[in-house]
Protein backbone atom coordinates (compact mmCIF):
# COMPACT_ATOMS: atom_id res chain seq x y z
CA UNK A 1 0.00 0.00 0.00
CA UNK A 2 1.59 3.45 -0.91
CA UNK A 3 -0.19 6.67 -1.67
CA UNK A 4 1.32 9.22 -4.41
CA UNK A 5 0.47 12.39 -4.61
CA UNK A 6 1.82 14.83 -7.51
CA UNK A 7 1.24 18.33 -8.22
CA UNK A 8 -2.58 18.62 -6.74
CA UNK A 9 -4.48 21.81 -6.95
CA UNK A 10 -7.87 22.46 -5.58
CA UNK A 11 -9.82 25.80 -6.52
CA UNK A 12 -13.02 25.53 -4.87
CA UNK A 13 -15.64 27.63 -7.37
CA UNK A 14 -13.47 28.47 -10.37
CA UNK A 15 -14.98 31.11 -11.97
CA UNK A 16 -16.91 32.39 -9.35
CA UNK A 17 -16.76 35.66 -7.26
CA UNK A 18 -15.85 33.78 -4.71
CA UNK A 19 -13.43 31.57 -6.06
CA UNK A 20 -10.38 30.09 -4.10
CA UNK A 21 -7.39 28.09 -4.26
CA UNK A 22 -7.45 25.99 -1.44
CA UNK A 23 -4.28 23.64 -2.73
CA UNK A 24 -1.68 24.83 -4.40
CA UNK A 25 0.89 22.05 -6.16
CA UNK A 26 1.46 19.42 -3.38
CA UNK A 27 3.12 16.90 -3.54
CA UNK A 28 4.67 13.90 -1.34
CA UNK A 29 3.58 10.37 -0.92
CA UNK A 30 3.16 8.15 2.14
CA UNK A 31 4.55 4.34 2.47
CA UNK A 32 3.45 0.81 4.15
CA UNK A 33 3.22 1.44 7.38
CA UNK A 34 4.26 4.93 8.20
CA UNK A 35 2.51 7.56 10.06
CA UNK A 36 2.07 11.00 8.86
CA UNK A 37 1.17 14.10 10.52
CA UNK A 38 -0.63 17.19 8.51
CA UNK A 39 -0.10 20.37 10.85
CA UNK A 40 -1.17 23.94 9.77
CA UNK A 41 -3.58 27.03 10.26
CA UNK A 42 -6.96 26.60 10.14
CA UNK A 43 -8.19 27.37 6.66
CA UNK A 44 -4.37 26.46 4.85
CA UNK A 45 -6.06 23.59 3.14
CA UNK A 46 -5.15 20.33 5.46
CA UNK A 47 -9.41 19.55 5.27
CA UNK A 48 -9.14 19.99 1.63
CA UNK A 49 -6.30 17.63 1.05
CA UNK A 50 -7.29 14.64 2.98
CA UNK A 51 -10.33 14.80 1.44
CA UNK A 52 -8.91 14.36 -1.89
CA UNK A 53 -7.17 11.19 -0.40
CA UNK A 54 -10.60 8.92 -1.23
CA UNK A 55 -11.81 10.50 -4.09
CA UNK A 56 -14.75 12.63 -1.87
CA UNK A 57 -13.53 16.08 -4.18
CA UNK A 58 -11.47 15.85 -7.61
CA UNK A 59 -8.65 17.61 -8.05
CA UNK A 60 -8.34 20.92 -10.27
CA UNK A 61 -5.37 19.42 -11.55
CA UNK A 62 -2.63 16.88 -10.62
CA UNK A 63 -2.84 12.73 -9.88
CA UNK A 64 -3.24 10.88 -6.90
CA UNK A 65 -1.65 7.53 -7.30
CA UNK A 66 -3.49 4.84 -4.91
CA UNK A 67 -0.55 1.31 -4.99
CA UNK A 68 -0.78 1.96 -9.09
CA UNK A 69 -4.15 3.51 -9.89
CA UNK A 70 -4.56 7.03 -10.58
CA UNK A 71 -7.50 7.86 -8.58
CA UNK A 72 -8.58 10.96 -10.04
CA UNK A 73 -8.54 9.25 -13.31
CA UNK A 74 -12.18 7.82 -15.03
CA UNK A 75 -13.33 4.51 -14.73
CA UNK A 76 -12.50 4.76 -11.20
CA UNK A 77 -14.50 2.57 -8.77
CA UNK A 78 -15.26 5.07 -5.87
CA UNK A 79 -16.43 2.30 -3.27
CA UNK A 80 -12.78 0.27 -3.72
CA UNK A 81 -10.96 3.11 -2.94
CA UNK A 82 -13.42 3.96 -0.02
CA UNK A 83 -12.95 0.49 1.43
CA UNK A 84 -9.10 1.12 1.11
CA UNK A 85 -8.85 4.53 2.57
CA UNK A 86 -10.83 5.43 5.34
CA UNK A 87 -11.44 8.92 6.47
CA UNK A 88 -12.63 10.15 9.60
CA UNK A 89 -13.75 14.10 9.54
CA UNK A 90 -13.82 16.58 12.08
CA UNK A 91 -16.44 16.34 14.21
CA UNK A 92 -17.75 13.11 12.94
CA UNK A 93 -20.01 12.33 15.90
CA UNK A 94 -22.20 14.80 14.14
CA UNK A 95 -22.60 12.02 11.49
CA UNK A 96 -24.00 9.51 13.90
CA UNK A 97 -28.14 8.69 12.71
CA UNK A 98 -29.05 5.15 13.65
CA UNK A 99 -31.00 4.27 16.76
CA UNK A 100 -28.50 1.80 18.58
CA UNK A 101 -24.65 1.73 18.38
CA UNK A 102 -24.11 -1.21 16.86
CA UNK A 103 -26.64 -0.70 13.97
CA UNK A 104 -24.12 2.78 13.29
CA UNK A 105 -20.93 0.90 13.33
CA UNK A 106 -22.00 -1.78 10.99
CA UNK A 107 -23.70 1.25 9.00
CA UNK A 108 -19.83 1.00 6.92
CA UNK A 109 -19.39 -2.77 6.39
CA UNK A 110 -22.78 -2.88 5.58
CA UNK A 111 -22.08 -0.77 2.27
CA UNK A 112 -19.24 -2.77 1.57
CA UNK A 113 -21.60 -5.61 1.18
CA UNK A 114 -19.57 -8.45 3.78
CA UNK A 115 -21.72 -11.15 5.00
CA UNK A 116 -23.67 -10.88 8.33
CA UNK A 117 -21.54 -12.94 10.66
CA UNK A 118 -18.27 -10.47 9.49
CA UNK A 119 -19.80 -7.57 10.13
CA UNK A 120 -20.34 -8.70 13.24
CA UNK A 121 -17.54 -9.76 14.01
CA UNK A 122 -15.89 -6.03 12.71
CA UNK A 123 -18.17 -4.22 14.63
CA UNK A 124 -17.48 -6.10 17.88
CA UNK A 125 -13.69 -5.60 17.00
CA UNK A 126 -14.23 -1.98 15.83
CA UNK A 127 -16.07 -0.81 19.01
CA UNK A 128 -13.32 -2.77 21.39
CA UNK A 129 -10.06 -1.31 19.70
CA UNK A 130 -12.36 2.48 20.76
CA UNK A 131 -12.04 1.33 24.21
CA UNK A 132 -15.67 0.99 25.09
CA UNK A 133 -17.57 -2.17 26.10
CA UNK A 134 -19.27 -3.53 22.92
CA UNK A 135 -21.88 -5.56 25.41
CA UNK A 136 -22.65 -2.05 27.64
CA UNK A 137 -23.11 -0.30 24.97
CA UNK A 138 -24.04 -2.26 21.67
CA UNK A 139 -27.56 -1.87 22.38
CA UNK A 140 -27.38 2.20 23.36
CA UNK A 141 -28.89 5.18 21.49
CA UNK A 142 -25.75 6.60 20.04
CA UNK A 143 -27.25 9.85 21.06
CA UNK A 144 -27.57 9.14 24.88
CA UNK A 145 -23.61 8.56 25.11
CA UNK A 146 -21.40 11.63 25.89
CA UNK A 147 -19.04 13.82 23.97
CA UNK A 148 -16.08 11.53 23.75
CA UNK A 149 -17.79 8.16 24.02
CA UNK A 150 -20.09 9.52 20.86
CA UNK A 151 -16.84 10.21 19.33
CA UNK A 152 -15.78 6.87 19.54
CA UNK A 153 -18.67 5.08 18.12
CA UNK A 154 -17.92 7.63 15.15
CA UNK A 155 -14.49 6.37 14.21
CA UNK A 156 -15.28 2.54 15.28
CA UNK A 157 -17.94 3.21 12.38
CA UNK A 158 -14.48 4.23 9.86
CA UNK A 159 -12.19 1.54 11.56
CA UNK A 160 -14.66 -0.79 11.09
CA UNK A 161 -14.29 -0.99 7.18
CA UNK A 162 -10.42 -2.41 8.14
CA UNK A 163 -9.86 0.68 6.20
CA UNK A 164 -5.23 0.19 4.51
CA UNK A 165 -4.90 3.75 5.43
CA UNK A 166 -7.10 5.48 8.08
CA UNK A 167 -7.31 9.33 8.16
CA UNK A 168 -8.01 11.17 10.68
CA UNK A 169 -9.07 15.10 10.39
CA UNK A 170 -8.23 16.52 13.85
CA UNK A 171 -10.05 14.34 15.50
CA UNK A 172 -9.31 15.70 19.45
CA UNK A 173 -10.73 18.65 18.32
CA UNK A 174 -13.15 19.74 21.12
CA UNK A 175 -12.57 17.36 23.51
CA UNK A 176 -11.67 17.99 27.13
CA UNK A 177 -7.64 16.62 28.27
CA UNK A 178 -8.47 13.27 29.42
CA UNK A 179 -10.89 12.30 25.79
CA UNK A 180 -7.76 14.12 24.07
CA UNK A 181 -5.54 11.58 25.54
CA UNK A 182 -7.72 8.58 25.17
CA UNK A 183 -8.43 9.39 21.84
CA UNK A 184 -4.89 9.38 20.83
CA UNK A 185 -3.58 6.40 22.75
CA UNK A 186 -6.82 4.57 20.66
CA UNK A 187 -5.00 5.64 17.46
CA UNK A 188 -1.72 4.57 18.73
CA UNK A 189 -3.28 1.12 19.30
CA UNK A 190 -5.05 1.25 15.72
CA UNK A 191 -1.70 1.69 14.06
CA UNK A 192 -0.11 -1.32 15.99
CA UNK A 193 -3.16 -3.44 15.65
CA UNK A 194 -3.97 -2.46 12.34
CA UNK A 195 -0.49 -1.99 10.51
CA UNK A 196 -2.10 0.21 9.15
CA UNK A 197 -1.07 4.03 7.59
CA UNK A 198 -2.07 6.54 9.55
CA UNK A 199 -2.82 10.12 8.60
CA UNK A 200 -3.61 12.69 11.25
CA UNK A 201 -4.52 16.44 11.05
CA UNK A 202 -3.63 18.16 13.85
CA UNK A 203 -3.29 21.60 15.91
CA UNK A 204 -1.09 20.06 18.83
CA UNK A 205 2.26 20.32 18.03
CA UNK A 206 3.05 17.61 20.74
CA UNK A 207 0.88 14.90 19.39
CA UNK A 208 2.47 15.25 15.61
CA UNK A 209 5.94 15.53 17.25
CA UNK A 210 5.18 12.34 19.14
CA UNK A 211 4.15 10.03 16.96
CA UNK A 212 4.44 11.22 13.49
CA UNK A 213 7.23 9.61 11.15
CA UNK A 214 6.50 12.25 8.83
CA UNK A 215 5.31 15.83 9.43
CA UNK A 216 3.61 18.14 6.59
CA UNK A 217 3.21 21.72 7.24
CA UNK A 218 0.73 23.30 5.64
CA UNK A 219 0.36 26.98 4.91
CA UNK A 220 -2.48 29.00 2.85
CA UNK A 221 -2.78 25.69 0.10
CA UNK A 222 0.96 25.41 -0.36
CA UNK A 223 3.29 22.39 1.30
CA UNK A 224 5.10 24.71 3.31
CA UNK A 225 7.81 21.84 4.85
CA UNK A 226 7.90 18.20 4.92
CA UNK A 227 10.36 15.99 6.97
CA UNK A 228 10.67 13.58 9.97
CA UNK A 229 9.70 15.33 13.58
CA UNK A 230 13.31 16.41 13.94
CA UNK A 231 13.80 18.01 10.44
CA UNK A 232 10.46 20.00 10.85
CA UNK A 233 10.94 21.01 14.23
CA UNK A 234 14.43 22.28 13.71
CA UNK A 235 13.18 25.07 11.63
CA UNK A 236 11.89 26.86 14.30
CA UNK A 237 11.93 30.46 12.90
CA UNK A 238 9.97 29.26 9.81
CA UNK A 239 7.95 27.21 11.36
CA UNK A 240 6.88 30.64 13.64
CA UNK A 241 6.72 32.60 10.23
CA UNK A 242 3.76 30.08 9.04
CA UNK A 243 2.11 31.06 12.66
CA UNK A 244 3.19 27.49 14.52
CA UNK A 245 4.87 26.91 17.45
CA UNK A 246 7.45 24.21 18.49
CA UNK A 247 6.26 21.12 20.81
CA UNK A 248 6.29 22.20 24.13
CA UNK A 249 9.04 19.46 25.10
CA UNK A 250 11.06 21.33 22.42
CA UNK A 251 10.57 24.67 23.80
CA UNK A 252 11.00 24.17 27.33
CA UNK A 253 14.52 23.00 26.34
CA UNK A 254 15.07 26.20 23.96
CA UNK A 255 13.99 28.35 27.09
CA UNK A 256 17.05 26.35 28.67
CA UNK A 257 19.58 26.98 26.37
CA UNK A 258 19.20 30.64 26.09
CA UNK A 259 19.88 30.74 29.81
CA UNK A 260 22.86 29.00 28.44
CA UNK A 261 22.99 25.59 29.67
CA UNK A 262 24.20 23.46 26.80
CA UNK A 263 21.44 21.20 25.98
CA UNK A 264 21.89 19.38 21.93
CA UNK A 265 19.24 18.03 20.10
CA UNK A 266 15.46 18.44 18.93
CA UNK A 267 13.17 16.98 22.50
CA UNK A 268 10.39 16.12 20.92
CA UNK A 269 8.89 14.28 24.02
CA UNK A 270 8.63 14.54 27.53
CA UNK A 271 10.99 11.42 28.08
CA UNK A 272 14.03 12.87 26.02
CA UNK A 273 13.52 16.14 27.98
CA UNK A 274 13.49 13.84 31.07
CA UNK A 275 16.54 12.13 30.55
CA UNK A 276 18.90 15.47 29.73
CA UNK A 277 17.62 17.16 32.76
CA UNK A 278 17.97 14.05 34.93
CA UNK A 279 21.92 13.38 32.81
CA UNK A 280 22.49 17.15 33.40
CA UNK A 281 21.67 16.94 37.15
CA UNK A 282 23.30 13.92 37.83
CA UNK A 283 26.58 15.62 36.60
CA UNK A 284 26.49 18.45 38.48
CA UNK A 285 26.65 15.94 41.42
CA UNK A 286 29.52 14.68 40.70
CA UNK B 1 -20.93 22.38 -5.39
CA UNK B 2 -24.30 23.23 -3.15
CA UNK B 3 -22.25 26.52 -2.34
CA UNK B 4 -22.95 27.75 -5.34
CA UNK B 5 -26.23 27.90 -5.13
CA UNK B 6 -27.32 31.58 -5.12
CA UNK B 7 -30.14 32.08 -3.06
CA UNK B 8 -31.63 35.11 -2.39
CA UNK B 9 -29.63 35.75 -5.67
CA UNK B 10 -28.01 38.75 -4.27
CA UNK B 11 -25.57 40.74 -7.40
CA UNK B 12 -22.96 42.77 -4.72
CA UNK B 13 -22.47 46.28 -6.36
CA UNK B 14 -22.83 49.91 -5.28
CA UNK B 15 -24.77 51.14 -7.48
CA UNK B 16 -27.47 54.14 -7.67
CA UNK B 17 -29.90 51.47 -7.27
CA UNK B 18 -28.01 49.05 -4.87
CA UNK B 19 -27.61 52.32 -2.60
CA UNK B 20 -31.59 52.75 -2.34
CA UNK B 21 -33.35 52.46 0.61
CA UNK B 22 -34.95 48.88 0.93
CA UNK B 23 -38.32 50.73 1.34
CA UNK B 24 -38.42 52.89 -1.46
CA UNK B 25 -37.48 49.25 -3.90
CA UNK B 26 -40.10 47.45 -2.17
CA UNK B 27 -42.53 49.86 -3.16
CA UNK B 28 -41.17 50.56 -6.25
CA UNK B 29 -41.59 46.75 -6.77
CA UNK B 30 -44.97 46.68 -5.93
CA UNK B 31 -46.05 49.65 -7.82
CA UNK B 32 -44.30 48.08 -10.94
CA UNK B 33 -46.37 44.58 -10.24
CA UNK B 34 -49.54 46.64 -10.13
CA UNK B 35 -48.47 48.58 -12.93
CA UNK B 36 -48.09 45.40 -15.23
CA UNK B 37 -51.80 44.83 -14.68
CA UNK B 38 -52.78 48.28 -15.30
CA UNK B 39 -51.01 48.31 -18.90
CA UNK B 40 -53.23 46.72 -21.80
CA UNK B 41 -51.80 48.13 -24.79
CA UNK B 42 -48.61 47.78 -26.39
CA UNK B 43 -47.64 51.65 -25.89
CA UNK B 44 -48.26 50.79 -22.22
CA UNK B 45 -45.79 47.56 -22.48
CA UNK B 46 -43.34 49.88 -24.21
CA UNK B 47 -43.14 52.22 -21.12
CA UNK B 48 -42.92 49.30 -18.53
CA UNK B 49 -40.20 47.96 -20.46
CA UNK B 50 -38.20 51.01 -20.92
CA UNK B 51 -38.43 51.32 -17.13
CA UNK B 52 -37.20 48.18 -16.54
CA UNK B 53 -34.30 48.38 -18.84
CA UNK B 54 -33.37 51.85 -17.39
CA UNK B 55 -33.72 50.39 -14.20
CA UNK B 56 -30.95 47.23 -14.94
CA UNK B 57 -28.76 49.48 -16.76
CA UNK B 58 -28.56 51.71 -13.80
CA UNK B 59 -27.91 48.45 -11.54
CA UNK B 60 -25.18 47.05 -13.54
CA UNK B 61 -26.31 43.96 -12.84
CA UNK B 62 -25.37 41.82 -16.34
CA UNK B 63 -28.36 40.52 -18.36
CA UNK B 64 -26.67 37.42 -18.68
CA UNK B 65 -26.19 36.88 -14.68
CA UNK B 66 -30.56 37.82 -14.44
CA UNK B 67 -31.49 35.38 -16.88
CA UNK B 68 -29.27 32.93 -16.07
CA UNK B 69 -31.44 32.68 -12.76
CA UNK B 70 -34.70 32.55 -14.79
CA UNK B 71 -34.15 29.61 -17.15
CA UNK B 72 -36.81 27.58 -15.73
CA UNK B 73 -39.47 30.22 -15.17
CA UNK B 74 -38.88 30.73 -18.72
CA UNK B 75 -39.48 27.29 -19.75
CA UNK B 76 -42.67 27.31 -18.03
CA UNK B 77 -43.96 30.98 -20.20
CA UNK B 78 -43.11 29.16 -23.66
CA UNK B 79 -45.49 26.26 -22.45
CA UNK B 80 -47.87 28.61 -21.07
CA UNK B 81 -47.64 30.77 -24.64
CA UNK B 82 -48.67 27.84 -26.68
CA UNK B 83 -51.23 26.61 -24.84
CA UNK B 84 -52.69 30.09 -24.83
CA UNK B 85 -51.69 30.45 -28.75
CA UNK B 86 -53.94 27.28 -29.76
CA UNK B 87 -56.56 27.59 -27.16
CA UNK B 88 -58.10 30.62 -27.01
CA UNK B 89 -60.64 31.29 -29.58
CA UNK B 90 -61.70 34.34 -31.32
CA UNK B 91 -61.50 36.51 -34.21
CA UNK B 92 -59.95 35.73 -37.44
CA UNK B 93 -58.18 32.60 -38.27
CA UNK B 94 -54.81 33.38 -38.72
CA UNK B 95 -52.61 29.78 -39.41
CA UNK B 96 -54.30 26.28 -39.71
CA UNK B 97 -52.63 23.55 -38.97
CA UNK B 98 -54.09 20.51 -39.14
CA UNK B 99 -57.09 19.89 -36.39
CA UNK B 100 -55.36 23.34 -34.59
CA UNK B 101 -55.56 27.24 -35.39
CA UNK B 102 -54.33 30.46 -34.24
CA UNK B 103 -56.91 32.92 -33.90
CA UNK B 104 -56.59 36.47 -33.59
CA UNK B 105 -57.77 36.19 -30.10
CA UNK B 106 -55.36 33.60 -29.04
CA UNK B 107 -52.23 35.95 -30.28
CA UNK B 108 -53.37 38.92 -28.32
CA UNK B 109 -53.76 37.28 -25.35
CA UNK B 110 -50.55 34.74 -25.26
CA UNK B 111 -48.46 38.00 -26.63
CA UNK B 112 -49.87 40.06 -23.41
CA UNK B 113 -49.29 37.60 -21.09
CA UNK B 114 -46.15 36.37 -21.84
CA UNK B 115 -44.62 40.06 -21.68
CA UNK B 116 -46.27 40.47 -18.58
CA UNK B 117 -45.01 37.45 -16.78
CA UNK B 118 -41.56 38.03 -18.05
CA UNK B 119 -41.63 41.61 -16.69
CA UNK B 120 -43.25 41.19 -13.60
CA UNK B 121 -40.20 38.06 -13.04
CA UNK B 122 -37.25 40.42 -14.01
CA UNK B 123 -38.76 43.57 -12.33
CA UNK B 124 -39.17 41.82 -8.74
CA UNK B 125 -36.25 39.98 -9.49
CA UNK B 126 -34.16 43.12 -9.86
CA UNK B 127 -35.55 44.12 -6.38
CA UNK B 128 -33.39 41.10 -4.90
CA UNK B 129 -30.58 41.16 -7.14
CA UNK B 130 -29.63 44.83 -6.08
CA UNK B 131 -30.98 44.42 -1.76
CA UNK B 132 -29.06 42.54 0.86
CA UNK B 133 -31.19 40.13 1.89
CA UNK B 134 -30.91 41.70 5.58
CA UNK B 135 -31.53 45.12 4.45
CA UNK B 136 -34.79 43.53 2.24
CA UNK B 137 -36.07 42.07 5.80
CA UNK B 138 -35.25 45.47 7.46
CA UNK B 139 -37.41 47.51 5.07
CA UNK B 140 -40.04 44.56 5.18
CA UNK B 141 -39.64 45.08 9.01
CA UNK B 142 -40.28 49.06 8.94
CA UNK B 143 -42.90 49.23 6.22
CA UNK B 144 -45.14 46.24 8.29
CA UNK B 145 -44.47 48.30 11.23
CA UNK B 146 -47.75 50.60 10.75
CA UNK B 147 -49.89 47.05 11.00
CA UNK B 148 -48.35 46.18 14.02
CA UNK B 149 -51.73 48.43 16.33
CA UNK B 150 -53.58 45.88 14.81
CA UNK B 151 -51.79 42.75 15.90
CA UNK B 152 -48.98 42.34 12.54
CA UNK B 153 -46.16 40.49 14.56
CA UNK B 154 -43.79 42.76 12.07
CA UNK B 155 -40.85 42.25 14.04
CA UNK B 156 -41.26 38.69 14.30
CA UNK B 157 -41.88 38.12 10.97
CA UNK B 158 -38.68 39.93 10.01
CA UNK B 159 -36.40 38.50 12.58
CA UNK B 160 -37.76 35.09 11.32
CA UNK B 161 -36.85 36.00 7.63
CA UNK B 162 -33.30 36.97 8.79
CA UNK B 163 -32.59 33.91 10.74
CA UNK B 164 -33.26 31.89 7.89
CA UNK B 165 -31.74 33.54 5.32
CA UNK B 166 -28.85 33.47 7.18
CA UNK B 167 -28.98 29.84 8.14
CA UNK B 168 -29.45 28.10 4.81
CA UNK B 169 -25.88 28.45 3.78
CA UNK B 170 -24.79 26.95 6.73
CA UNK B 171 -27.56 23.86 6.34
CA UNK B 172 -26.17 23.70 2.76
CA UNK B 173 -22.61 23.55 3.92
CA UNK B 174 -23.55 20.90 6.64
CA UNK B 175 -25.29 18.65 4.13
CA UNK B 176 -22.08 18.67 2.24
CA UNK B 177 -20.16 18.03 5.14
CA UNK B 178 -22.62 15.04 5.96
CA UNK B 179 -23.18 13.78 2.54
CA UNK B 180 -19.18 13.56 2.08
CA UNK B 181 -18.85 11.53 5.80
CA UNK B 182 -21.32 9.07 4.52
CA UNK B 183 -19.80 8.91 1.31
CA UNK B 184 -16.36 7.86 2.71
CA UNK B 185 -18.43 5.15 4.81
CA UNK B 186 -19.52 3.36 1.56
CA UNK B 187 -23.42 5.32 1.35
CA UNK B 188 -24.34 5.63 -2.43
CA UNK B 189 -26.59 7.82 -3.02
CA UNK B 190 -26.84 7.70 -7.01
CA UNK B 191 -27.50 3.96 -7.72
CA UNK B 192 -30.37 1.72 -7.00
CA UNK B 193 -33.98 1.77 -7.42
CA UNK B 194 -36.14 4.82 -5.71
CA UNK B 195 -36.57 3.11 -2.98
CA UNK B 196 -33.52 2.00 -2.36
CA UNK B 197 -32.48 5.76 -2.85
CA UNK B 198 -35.45 7.24 -1.06
CA UNK B 199 -33.37 5.30 1.84
CA UNK B 200 -30.10 6.00 1.47
CA UNK B 201 -31.08 9.87 2.54
CA UNK B 202 -31.72 8.59 6.03
CA UNK B 203 -27.91 8.80 6.80
CA UNK B 204 -28.33 12.20 5.62
CA UNK B 205 -31.72 13.95 6.81
CA UNK B 206 -31.60 12.58 10.28
CA UNK B 207 -27.95 14.09 11.17
CA UNK B 208 -28.69 17.06 9.34
CA UNK B 209 -32.22 17.54 11.47
CA UNK B 210 -30.31 16.98 14.56
CA UNK B 211 -27.76 19.45 13.45
CA UNK B 212 -30.53 21.84 12.77
CA UNK B 213 -31.96 21.94 16.11
CA UNK B 214 -28.87 22.12 18.12
CA UNK B 215 -28.17 25.29 15.87
CA UNK B 216 -31.31 26.48 16.38
CA UNK B 217 -31.24 26.04 20.12
CA UNK B 218 -27.32 27.53 20.12
CA UNK B 219 -28.87 30.59 18.70
CA UNK B 220 -32.03 30.65 21.32
CA UNK B 221 -29.56 30.81 23.97
CA UNK B 222 -27.34 33.30 22.46
CA UNK B 223 -30.22 35.80 22.28
CA UNK B 224 -31.50 34.50 25.22
CA UNK B 225 -28.08 35.26 26.86
CA UNK B 226 -27.98 38.59 25.23
CA UNK B 227 -31.60 39.81 26.65
CA UNK B 228 -33.38 40.02 23.73
CA UNK B 229 -36.87 40.64 24.36
CA UNK B 230 -38.26 41.25 20.44
CA UNK B 231 -38.87 44.43 18.78
CA UNK B 232 -40.47 46.75 21.61
CA UNK B 233 -37.37 49.50 22.34
CA UNK B 234 -34.58 48.18 20.29
CA UNK B 235 -32.76 50.64 18.12
CA UNK B 236 -30.83 49.62 14.82
CA UNK B 237 -27.36 49.41 14.16
CA UNK B 238 -28.03 51.25 10.66
CA UNK B 239 -30.92 53.18 10.76
CA UNK B 240 -32.66 53.73 7.63
CA UNK B 241 -32.62 57.06 6.20
CA UNK B 242 -34.39 58.16 3.61
CA UNK B 243 -31.95 60.87 1.15
CA UNK B 244 -32.42 62.86 -1.48
CA UNK B 245 -31.68 59.59 -3.51
CA UNK B 246 -34.26 58.12 -2.26
CA UNK B 247 -36.80 61.40 -2.94
CA UNK B 248 -35.67 61.10 -6.85
CA UNK B 249 -36.48 57.63 -7.35
CA UNK B 250 -39.89 57.95 -5.74
CA UNK B 251 -40.35 61.23 -7.66
CA UNK B 252 -39.63 58.73 -10.93
CA UNK B 253 -41.80 55.75 -9.72
CA UNK B 254 -45.04 58.44 -9.30
CA UNK B 255 -44.33 59.57 -12.68
CA UNK B 256 -44.10 56.25 -14.37
CA UNK B 257 -47.27 54.80 -12.75
CA UNK B 258 -49.03 58.20 -13.86
CA UNK B 259 -47.83 57.65 -17.31
CA UNK B 260 -49.45 54.15 -17.29
CA UNK B 261 -53.16 54.79 -15.66
CA UNK B 262 -52.96 58.12 -18.46
CA UNK B 263 -52.47 55.98 -21.22
CA UNK B 264 -55.12 53.16 -20.04
CA UNK B 265 -57.59 56.03 -19.73
CA UNK B 266 -56.70 58.01 -22.93
CA UNK B 267 -56.01 54.80 -25.51
N1 LIG C 1 -16.74 23.67 0.39
C1 LIG C 1 -15.96 24.75 0.23
N2 LIG C 1 -16.26 25.70 -0.69
C2 LIG C 1 -15.48 26.79 -0.87
N3 LIG C 1 -14.36 27.04 -0.19
C3 LIG C 1 -13.98 26.15 0.75
C4 LIG C 1 -14.75 24.96 1.02
N4 LIG C 1 -14.14 24.27 2.00
C5 LIG C 1 -13.04 24.98 2.33
N5 LIG C 1 -12.95 26.10 1.58
C6 LIG C 1 -11.85 27.11 1.65
O1 LIG C 1 -10.62 26.47 1.34
C7 LIG C 1 -9.60 26.86 2.23
C8 LIG C 1 -9.01 25.66 2.93
O2 LIG C 1 -9.96 25.13 3.83
P1 LIG C 1 -9.75 23.78 4.63
O3 LIG C 1 -9.24 22.74 3.71
O4 LIG C 1 -11.03 23.49 5.35
O5 LIG C 1 -8.61 24.20 5.67
P2 LIG C 1 -8.21 23.55 7.08
O6 LIG C 1 -8.80 22.20 7.17
O7 LIG C 1 -6.72 23.57 7.04
O8 LIG C 1 -8.75 24.47 8.13
C9 LIG C 1 -10.22 27.89 3.16
O9 LIG C 1 -9.88 29.16 2.67
C10 LIG C 1 -11.69 27.64 3.06
O10 LIG C 1 -12.41 28.84 3.24
MG1 LIG D 1 -10.14 21.41 8.62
Amino acid sequence: MSIQVNNLTHIYSPGLPHESVALDDVTFSAEDGEFIGIIGHTGSGKSTLVQHLNGLLKPTSGSIIVSGTDITGPGVVMREIRKKIGLVFQYPEYQLFEETVEKDVAFGPRNLGLSEEEIEERVREAIGLVGLDYEAVRERSPFDLSGGQKRRVAIAGVIAMKPEVLILDEPTAGLDPKAHRDVLEMIEKIHAHEENIIILVSHNMNDIARLADKVLVMDRGKLAMQGTPEEVFAEEERLEAIGLALPQPAQLMKMAREKGLAFEGSFLTLDAVEEALYNYLKKDQI
Amino acid sequence: MLRDITLGQYYPGESWIHRLDPRVKIIAALVYVAALFIVDNLIGFAIALAALAAVIIISKVPLSFILKGLKLIFLIIIFTVIMNLFMIKGGDVLVEIGPLSIEEKGLYTAFFMAARLILLIIGSSMLTLTTKPISLTDGIEALLSPFSKIGVPAHELAMMMTIALRFIPTLLEETDKIMKAQQARGADFESGNLISRAKSLIPILIPLFIGAFRIAHDLAMAMEARCYRGGQHRSRMNAMKLSGRDAAASVMLAVFLAAVIVIRIVL
